[in-house]
C-alpha cells in the first residue's frame, strides 16, 4: 500500500471519517435541534463531493492490488449518487420532522448507504463489489423499517431483507463458482483469463455468471426478480422510498457495467441473451402492471421496472454507445424520479401520506407551480420531448437500432405508449379534477427552491442534452 | 427593424415565451378579475404581434425559388449531429401564415367564454402556436419530432381542462392515438439517422434506400400522418376530441393540427421514400376515396353539429391525401402538380372553413349550451347576421364556386379525371354528399319556424363574434375568388417536389 492507493480511495475514506463525526455529534444534539445533524450530513456530502473532484484521476487507476478502481466513470457515478442523496435528504427533512421521525439514524444510515454505493462504484473485484453492496443493503433494510411502529413498514422491511438475503446468497454462490473456474475475482484479470485461455470458457463459468445475473437483476428490480420492488416502495415511508428509488439505481448500473462489461465483456455471447430476456420482460410487465395501480408509489415502482428494461436493453447491445446510453438513461431517470417522489413527500403532512393517485386531484388549483413541475416529471418519464427523459429513450433506441434490432426498438416505443397512459393519469388528476383536499402546501424555502430547480433541470437538460451525452460517451470510452 | 435573419425563430419563440409569461404571472382563477383582463390583453397582443411579423414572412417570401428561405442553422446536439435548423419553402409558408392568422381569432373567440383559469387557457394556445410553427419550419428530423410531439401537450390540456362532459376520455384517446402513431415515426427517424449519420431532412431525401426499407419507413410515416390527417380507419379519435374540446381547441385542431398530417406526407413521405410511396399510392387513393364517400355518409347521419363538422373534416382531408398521391397515376408532371397544389389549397381552405364552422357552433353553444341539431330550428329569425355568415361557411364547405372550398376540390377533381375516371367519379361525390350533410344541417338549424324558447331568446352576434366570423368570411371569399397569390406561392416548390418524387431512389 502506498500513498497513491490512499489518494484514489480518499473520497470513501473521507466519507467514513465524516460519518463517524456525525455519529458522535448526533449523540449530543438535543431532540428539538436535530436539524443540526441534517446540516452536518449535508456538509459531509459536500466535502465528499469535493474530495471526488479533487482526486479525479487521469485515466484508470487500480489500487489495493487491483481490487479497487478509480476512473472517469466512477467519478461521474459518485457525483450522481451524492447529488441524488443530498436532494433526497433535503426533500425528506420537513416530512420527517412533521411525522416524529426526525432521527439521526435516518441521515446516518443514508450516509452509510452512500459509502456502500461508492464502494460498489469503485469495486474492481467481486468481493469488493459484494462488500459495497452489503453495506448499502443493510442500511436500506434498516431504513425501510425506520418507522418501527408502522406495521406495513416492518412487513416490507422483512420482505426486503429476506429476498435481499437470497439475492446476496445467489451472488456469493456465483462468485465462488467463478473463482473456482478462473482462479481470480478481479475484473481485469477475469477479462484477461477469458481472453487468453479458451478452456476457461466452460459451463462452470457460465453457471457462476448466471447467478451473478440473478443478483444484478435483483438489485435493479428487473423481472422476474422484481417482487420486492412494489411492496417495499409502497410499505416504506415516502422519504425512504425516495432514497431507495433514486441513488441505488446508479449503484446498480455500476454493478452491471463493472461485472458484465469490465469483467465478462469477453463472454458477451453468453450474457447478452439473458440480459435481453430480463430486459424485455421488465419493459413489458412493468409498464402493463403499472396501469392498474391506484397507489402512486406502487405505480412508480412498476414504472421503475419498465425503465430498468430500457437501461438493460441499452446494455444488451454490447457497444460503447449502448453503455453510454444506459448511463445517460440512469442519470436522467434519477433526476425525474427524485422530483416525482419528492412531490409525494411535499404533498404529505403530519399523519397523512399522499400516496394515492387521487391525492393529486386538483393540484393545479392548489399550487399551479408544483403542478407544472410534477407535469414535467411525468412527461419526462413518459419520454415526451423536449424533456430529458425523451433523450434517454432516444439514445437507448438509437443504440439498439444501430445494432440492427428493429423489433426491439419497436417494442421499446410501444412500451412507452403504454407507459404514457399512467403518467397522463397523474396529469389528468392534477389538471382535470377538482381538489378533494384544500390544505395549504407548507414547504420551506430551500425545499421549494430545489424542487423548482429540479423541475427546470428536467426541461433545460432536455433542451440542451448535448453536453451530458458527450460526457457519458467520454466516460465509457474504452470500456 | 430587420428581423429577417431570425424571423422564423421569432415566430416560434415569441408566442412560447408569451405563453410562459402568462403562466408565470397567472390569474386568480377568476375570469372576471382585472388581472384576468390583463392576461387576455397580453395573449391578444402577443398573437397579433406574431401575425404582424408573419406578414413580413409573406412580404419577403420569394416565390420564384424552390429552395429553403429564411434559413437558420445552429448546432444543437453536436454528439448526434442534430441541428436547430429552420427554413420555409412554398409548402410550409402558407401553413405558417394560416397558423398565425387563426390563432388571434381563437384568442378573441375565447375572450369571455372561458370562465375558469383564463391565463392558463391562453398560455396553452400561445405555446401551441409556437410549436405548430416550429413543426412547419423544422428542417432537422429531431427538431421536427420535438415540436411534433410536444404539440400534443397543450392540446391535451386544453381538451382535458376546458372541454365537455366526456373530456377526459376524449383527451386521453387523442393523446394516446397520436402518440402511438408518432413513436413509430421516431423509430423510422432513428433508423434514417443510423443510415445517414445525421438528422438533416435534405440528407434523408438524398439517401439511397432499398425497396423493403422504403416500404417499412413509409408504413411508419403513414401511421403517424394518417392518424393526424386523420384517414379512415384511424380517424375515430377525431369526432371525440372535437366534440369534447372547447371551441378554440376544436378550431385549432381542425384548422391547423390536421394539416400536420398532410404536411408530413408532402414534406417527409413523398421525397424521402418515393418508391415506397409509389408502391402504396393505390392504397392511399383507396383510403382517401373511402374517407370521402363513406365518411360523407357517416356525416349525413350525425345529430351533433360538432360531430358532423368533424366527420366532414375527415372527408375533406381525404381530398388532400387524394391530391398528393395521384402523382403516380397521371402522365406528365403538370397534372401531378395540379393534384398536389389542389391538396395544398384544400388544406388552407379547409383550415379557414372548418375553423369558421366550429366557431359558429361555438356561438350557438355559448347561448343555448347544446350542440344537438334537434335543439335548434329557425335561428335565422332571431340571429340574422349570424345566419348569413353561417350559411356562407356552409356553402363554402359544400364547395360553392366563389368560395375557397371550391378551388382545392376542383383542382383535385380535375387531376383525378386525368388519372382515372372512377377516381374522379368517387371524388366528385363530395360535391353531392358535402352539400347534402352541410345544407341539411343548415336547413334544420337556421331555417324553419322558431323551434323552442331557447331559440326565441337568442341574441345576434356581439361585436367580438362578428369580427372573428367576418374576418374569416372575407378570407374564405378572397381565397375563393382570387387564389392566384396562394397558388403562386407554392408553385416553384411543388414543381421541384414533383420532379424529385418522380426520380426513383432504387
Amino acid at each position: 500500500m502506498n500513498l497513491t492507493d490512499l489518494l484514489a480511495a480518499a473520497p470513501e475514506m473521507t466519507l467514513l471519517g465524516l460519518i463517524c463525526v456525525v455519529l458522535v455529534a448526533d449523540l449530543f444534539v438535543e431532540e428539538e435541534r436535530r436539524v443540526i445533524t441534517f446540516w452536518l450530513t449535508m456538509v459531509s456530502l459536500a466535502i465528499t463531493a469535493w474530495a471526488v473532484f479533487e482526486t479525479a484521476p487521469v485515466g484508470r487507476v487500480l489500487i489495493f492490488d487491483g481490487s479497487y478502481v478509480s476512473d472517469a466513470l466512477s467519478q461521474v457515478l459518485k457525483i450522481g449518487v451524492i447529488a441524488a442523496v443530498a436532494v433526497t435528504f433535503l426533500y425528506s427533512r420537513d416530512y420527517l420532522r412533521a411525522n416524529d421521525l426526525h432521527k439521526g439514524e435516518f441521515y446516518l444510515l443514508g450516509l452509510f448507504g452512500v459509502l456502500g454505493m461508492m464502494v460498489m462504484i469503485s469495486a474492481n473485484s467481486l468481493l469488493t463489489m459484494y462488500m459495497g453492496m452489503e453495506t448499502l443493503a443493510l442500511s436500506l433494510y434498516a431504513l425501510v423499517a425506520i418507522d418501527r411502529t408502522n406495521v406495513t413498514s416492518a412487513e416490507s422491511a422483512m420482505k426486503y431483507f429476506v429476498l435481499g438475503a437470497i439475492a446476496s446468497g445467489c451472488l456469493l454462490y456465483g462468485i465462488s463458482w467463478i473463482y473456482g473456474a478462473t482462479g481470480t475475482i478481479e475484473f481485469h484479470q477475469l477479462a484477461d483469463r477469458i481472453a487468453s485461455d479458451p478452456s476457461v470458457n466452460n459451463l462452470a463459468l457460465w453457471f457462476g455468471l448466471a447467478f451473478l445475473l440473478v443478483g444484478i437483476a435483483f438489485k435493479f428490480g428487473a423481472v422476474p426478480f422484481h417482487m420486492w420492488v412494489p411492496d417495499v416502495y409502497q410499505g416504506a415511508r415516502s422519504p425512504v422510498t425516495l432514497y431507495l428509488g433514486s441513488a441505488p439505481k446508479i449503484a446498480a448500473l455500476a454493478l452491471t457495467l463493472r461485472i458484465l462489461v469490465d469483467g465478462f465483456g469477453g463472454l458477451y455471447g453468453v450474457w447478452s441473451d439473458m440480459v435481453m430476456v430480463v430486459a424485455v420482460l421488465s419493459l413489458v410487465l412493468g409498464n402493463l402492471i403499472a396501469i392498474v395501480q391506484s397507489n402512486i408509489k406502487r405505480m412508480l415502482a412498476y414504472s421503475t421496472i419498465g425503465h430498468v428494461g430500457f437501461i438493460l436493453l441499452s446494455i444488451f447491445t454490447g457497444t460503447e454507445q449502448g453503455y453510454a446510453a444506459a448511463l445517460f438513461y440512469t442519470l436522467t431517470y434519477v433526476i425525474s424520479a427524485v422530483g416525482a417522489f419528492g412531490m409525494i413527500i411535499l404533498l404529505s403532512r403530519r399523519g397523512y401520506e399522499a400516496e394515492n393517485l387521487s391525492d393529486f386531484k386538483g393540484l393545479n388549483a392548489r399550487s399551479p407551480w408544483f403542478a407544472i413541475i410534477m407535469m414535467f416529471m411525468m412527461f419526462s418519464m413518459a419520454g415526451i420531448p423536449p424533456f430529458i427523459g425523451f433523450f434517454g429513450k432516444l439514445n437507448s433506441i438509437d443504440a439498439v437500432l444501430t445494432e440492427g434490432y428493429t423489433g426491439l426498438a419497436i417494442l421499446m416505443v410501444l412500451a412507452s405508449v403504454v407507459g404514457a397512459y399512467y403518467y397522463l393519469r397523474v396529469i389528468w388528476y392534477m389538471y382535470f379534477e377538482e381538489p378533494a383536499d384544500q390544505a395549504v402546501l407548507l414547504t420551506s424555502t430551500d425545499t421549494r427552491l430545489v424542487m423548482s430547480l429540479n423541475g427546470v433541470a428536467v426541461l433545460a437538460l432536455g433542451l440542451l442534452p448535448g453536453w451530458l451525452w458527450t460526457l457519458c460517451l467520454q466516460v465509457l470510452h474504452g470500456h | 427593424m430587420d428581423f429577417s435573419a431570425n424571423l422564423l425563430s421569432i415566430l416560434i419563440w415569441l408566442p412560447i415565451f408569451g405563453g410562459f409569461a402568462l403562466l408565470a404571472i397567472g390569474d386568480d382563477g377568476d375570469a372576471a378579475s382585472s388581472k384576468a383582463g390583463i392576461m387576455r390583453l397580453i395573449a391578444l397582443a402577443t398573437s397579433m404581434l406574431v401575425l404582424l411579423i408573419s406578414v413580413g414572412l409573406y412580404r419577403d417570401f420569394d416565390s420564384t425559388t424552390a429552395s429553403m428561405q429564411f434559413v437558420e442553422r445552429i448546432s444543437w446536439v453536436t454528439a448526434i449531429d442534430a441541428w436547430y435548423y429552420l427554413g420555409v419553402d412554398g409548402i410550409s409558408a402558407p401553413l405558417i401564415l394560416l397558423t398565425t392568422f387563426i390563432t388571434p381569432l381563437v384568442v378573441i373567440a375565447g375572450w369571455d367564454t372561458i370562465k375558469s383559469r383564463p391565463a392558463q387557457y391562453f398560455a396553452a394556445f400561445l405555446i401551441l402556436e409556437g410549436l405548430m410553427i416550429g413543426v412547419f419550419c423544422a428542417l432537422d428530423g429531431l427538431l421536427f419530432y420535438v415540436f411534433w410531439e410536444f404539440m400534443l401537450v397543450p392540446m391535451f390540456l386544453i381538451i382535458g381542462a376546458w372541454g365537455g362532459d366526456r373530456r377526459i376520455y376524449a383527451t386521453i384517446k387523442f393523446f394516446l392515438y397520436t402518440f402511438l402513431g408518432s413513436v413509430l415515426m421516431l423509430v423510422a427517424f432513428i433508423y434514417l439517422y443510423v443510415q445517414t449519420g445525421s438528422y438533416d431532412l435534405a440528407g434523408w431525401m438524398d439517401a439511397p434506400l432499398g425497396m423493403t426499407t422504403q416500404k417499412l419507413i413509409f408504413i411508419a410515416f403513414l401511421l403517424a400522418f394518417a392518424v393526424k390527417v386523420p384517414m379512415w380507419p384511424v380517424h375515430t379519435w377525431l369526432p371525440d376530441a372535437h366534440v369534447e374540446a372547447p371551441t378554440g381547441g376544436s378550431v385549432i385542431l381542425a384548422a391547423i393540427m390536421l394539416k400536420m398530417g398532410g404536411y408530413g406526407f408532402i414534406r417527409l413521405s413523398l421525397p424521402i421514400v418515393p418508391d415506397g410511396s409509389e408502391y402504396f399510392a393505390s392504397l392511399m387513393i383507396a383510403l382517401s376515396l373511402i374517407a370521402v364517400v363513406y365518411i360523407g355518409f357517416v356525416a349525413l347521419m350525425q345529430t351533433d353539429m360538432k360531430k358532423l363538422i368533424a366527420y366532414s373534416s375527415i372527408a375533406h382531408m381525404g381530398f388532400v391525401t387524394l391530391g398528393f398521391f395521384l402523382l403516380w397515376k397521371i402522365d406528365g408532371d403538370s397534372g401531378a402538380a395540379l393534384g398536389m397544389s389542389g391538396g395544398m389549397v384544400q388544406m388552407v381552405s379547409h383550415g379557414l372553413i372548418s375553423g369558421a364552422l366550429f366557431l359558429c357552433v361555438g356561438v350557438l353553444y355559448d347561448r343555448v349550451h347544446s350542440r344537438q341539431i334537434a335543439d335548434y330550428g329557425g335561428v335565422a329569425n332571431t340571429m340574422p347576421t349570424f345566419s348569413a355568415l353561417f350559411v356562407l361557411f356552409a356553402m363554402a364547405n359544400a364547395g360553392l364556386p366563389g368560395t375557397s372550398g371550391f378551388v382545392g376540390e376542383f383542382m383535385v377533381i380535375i387531376a383525378s379525371f386525368k388519372a382515372n375516371f372512377w377516381f374522379a367519379f368517387f371524388a366528385a361525390t363530395i360535391m353531392v354528399l358535402g352539400a347534402a350533410y352541410t345544407l341539411w344541417m343548415v336547413k334544420r338549424v337556421i331555417y324553419g319556424d322558431i323551434a323552442n324558447d331557447d331559440v326565441a331568446e337568442l341574441s345576434d352576434l356581439n361585436r367580438r363574434e362578428f369580427i372573428v366570423l367576418g374576418v374569416l368570411a372575407i378570407s374564405v371569399l378572397l381565397v375563393g375568388l382570387w387564389p392566384a397569390p396562394l397558388i403562386d406561392m407554392m408553385n416553384a416548390t411543388i414543381d421541384q417536389l414533383v420532379e424529385r418524387v418522380g426520380l426513383s431512389k432504387l
